[in-house]
């Protein structure tokens, strides 16, 4: 069995931080990541992100793990990195089960944890949906930014969320042509800054719209949408057929956090967080004594929001277990500072509803 | 409308607008950054204290015109890719307008492209005049184009054909 100080299960943009900050307290940290390489989503998202300056508004996130990375390298000789290494089980024990590769199963005993698993994307019912040529937009992003692959020549895009509307954008730098955004939604959930930017490429918006059917033999030829009324019922009779070879849905991400509820933590059901999750207090501790959680998996926001979760848990788990810095409640009270900035807006009124609901 | 299609109305592009004479004065930038986001990189990369956001990021930038330099620096920097410049000082019938365009292939100098409104609409033609693409602009390259007056409350875009 192997021994830890504090086990980090994630290596995006919430884990990094965690494992930078509770290494800076002087914790002993190990990083375990099932990808091949580290930082999680950021490395498909080659656009300019928002925030300020702290979470690196303006660069790039395809940029910023070799931030993170570098300024992580600063603790080398307290953290310890396990890529293609997933995190399997998690039980009453308190002991991880680590997948290593495809083969080697191997077991670490930590005194505190931080999950930082991220979330995975919702689906679509409609007939047909299981066509080739219709991706979810991660899988999309993730084929043209990381493997340089178009995914075809036509799309429609489904979703006018951030996801969407960046996903659209990219696709058209990568040459793809982009038949038309839709959503169920009558209003862009998306940054409007964003939309603009597609809009004056000459890509429409559809809301209000919702798909009605894929149509094709071995592959996707057609995407047939209609309107839908504000109880999201279809309006028969307002039917556009799209010639498309690909459909990309971007309908909302679910946190990804099976980890902790197998674990015992308590979690609950918040439609403003995207999903189930972990009930914790303000340091991002779970109902499990030394269990903490960080990023979109413990409900979905943003890159910049994952961060100072990741920097808060790593502080905290690292001072639960004896390691408590002498500025520690500055620099604590820096982080709650930074999120309560972050969510001061309209933008995210829905995640402060969402943090009422699930507060220890 | 504007949440429906992403498209501003002439009221709001308006609002954002310095005066004429202050576009025949010199370069000068408008902000296009209409609802409120958490976001503040425009006010950080201004060297002269032109933008403000101010203490909390979601809060819309301010500009005050009369301290912009009309340096474009922002331009490359604001992930909305939200602003644009407009300079009436270098003729009467035309003005210079820069934008940020992160699409290849890029136009070359004096090549002349398909002017676009913010629906994507072809309006006009407009002569290239200058493509700047520096390291610091992060990949943001900032193209400068030439275009007929009666278009500057329309031209937003450019379309490379190839
Ligand atoms: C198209 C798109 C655009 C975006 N644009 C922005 C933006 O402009 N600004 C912004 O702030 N945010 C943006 N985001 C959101 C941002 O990417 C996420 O909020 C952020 O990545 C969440 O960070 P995280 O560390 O919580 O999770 P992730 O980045 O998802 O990382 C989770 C990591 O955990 C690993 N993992 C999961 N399960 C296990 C396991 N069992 N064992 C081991 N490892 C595991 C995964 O491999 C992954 O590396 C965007 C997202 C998308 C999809
Ligand atoms: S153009 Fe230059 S001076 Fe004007 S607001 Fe932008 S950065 Fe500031
Ligand atoms: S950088 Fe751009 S998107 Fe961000 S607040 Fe400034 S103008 Fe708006």
């Amino acid at each position: 069995m192997k021994q830890a100080e504090i086990v980090v299960i994630g290596g995006g943009p919430a884990g990094l931080c965690a494992a930078m900050s509770a290494a800076k307290s002087g914790a002993g940290v190990l990083i375990i990541d099932r990808n091949k390489s580290l930082g999680g989503q950021l490395v498909k998202q080659t656009h300019m992100f928002f925030g300020s300056e702290k979470q690196y508004a303006s660069t790039r996130g395809i940029d910023i793990p070799e931030i993170l990375l570098k300024e992580l390298a600063k603790y080398k000789d307290k953290v310890e990195i396990k890529t293609n290494s997933t995190a399997v089980g998690f039980y009453e024990d308190g002991v991880i089960t680590v997948l290593e590769k495809e083969d080697k199963y191997y077991k670490v005993e930590p005194k505190a944890v931080v999950v930082a698993t991220g979330a995975y994307e919702k689906f679509l019912s409609f007939p047909n949906n299981d066509l080739p040529g219709i991706y979810g937009a991660g899988a999309v992003q993730t084929l043209m930014n990381v493997h340089g692959v178009k995914p075809g020549n036509r799309v429609l895009m489904v979703g006018a969320g951030n996801i969407g509307l960046i996903v659209s954008y990219q696709l058209m730098q990568a040459g793809v042509k982009v038949a038309a955004i839709l959503d169920a939604a009558p209003k862009i959930g998306g940054y409007l800054v964003h939309a603009s930017k597609i809009r004056r490429m000459g890509v429409p918006i559809l809301t209000s719209h919702t798909v009605k059917e894929a149509i094709g033999k071995d592959f996707l030829e057609k995407a047939v949408v209609c309107k839908v009324d504000e109880k999201f019922n279809p309006i028969p009779g307002t039917e556009i057929t799209f010639d498309v070879d690909v459909m990309c849905i971007s309908v909302g991400l679910t946190p990804l956090n099976e980890l902790l509820a197998m674990r015992g933590c308590r979690m609950k059901y918040v439609p403003q967080l995207s999903g189930l999750v972990p009930v914790r207090d303000e340091n991002y501790e779970t109902t499990v004594e030394n269990i903490f959680v960080a990023g979109d998996a413990s409900g979905v926001e943003e890159a910049s929001a994952a961060m100072v979760e990741g920097y808060l848990a790593g502080l905290c788990a690292a001072a639960k277990i004896g390691y408590k810095p002498d500025d520690f409640y500055e620099r604590r009270k820096d982080y709650m500072n930074q999120l309560n900035n972050l969510r001061s807006g309209p933008a995210a009124r829905h995640i402060l509803a969402g943090l009422d609901q699930i507060r220890r | 409308m504007f949440e429906k299609t992403g498209i501003p109305s002439k009221e709001m592009v308006m609002e954002k607008f310095p005066s004429q004479d202050r576009i025949n004065k010199g370069p000068v930038a408008i902000v296009e950054c209409y609802r409120e986001i958490p976001c503040n990189p425009c006010e950080t990369a201004c060297r002269f204290n032109a933008i403000r956001v101010g203490e909390d990021i979601n809060n819309i930038p301010q500009i005050n015109f009369d301290k912009c330099t009309g340096c474009a620096i922002c331009l490359s920097k604001c992930p909305g890719l939200a602003i644009m410049i407009a300079d009436g000082s270098k003729s009467e019938d035309t003005v210079e307008i820069k934008i940020p365009y992160e699409f290849l292939p890029l136009p070359g100098e004096g090549q002349v492209v398909k002017g676009l409104d913010r629906e994507g609409k072809h309006i006009t033609d407009v002569k290239v005049l200058k493509v700047t693409n520096p390291k610091s602009f992060d990949r943001t390259p900032v193209i400068t184009i030439e275009v007929d007056r009666k278009f500057l409350y329309e031209i937003r875009n450019i379309r490379v054909e190839v």
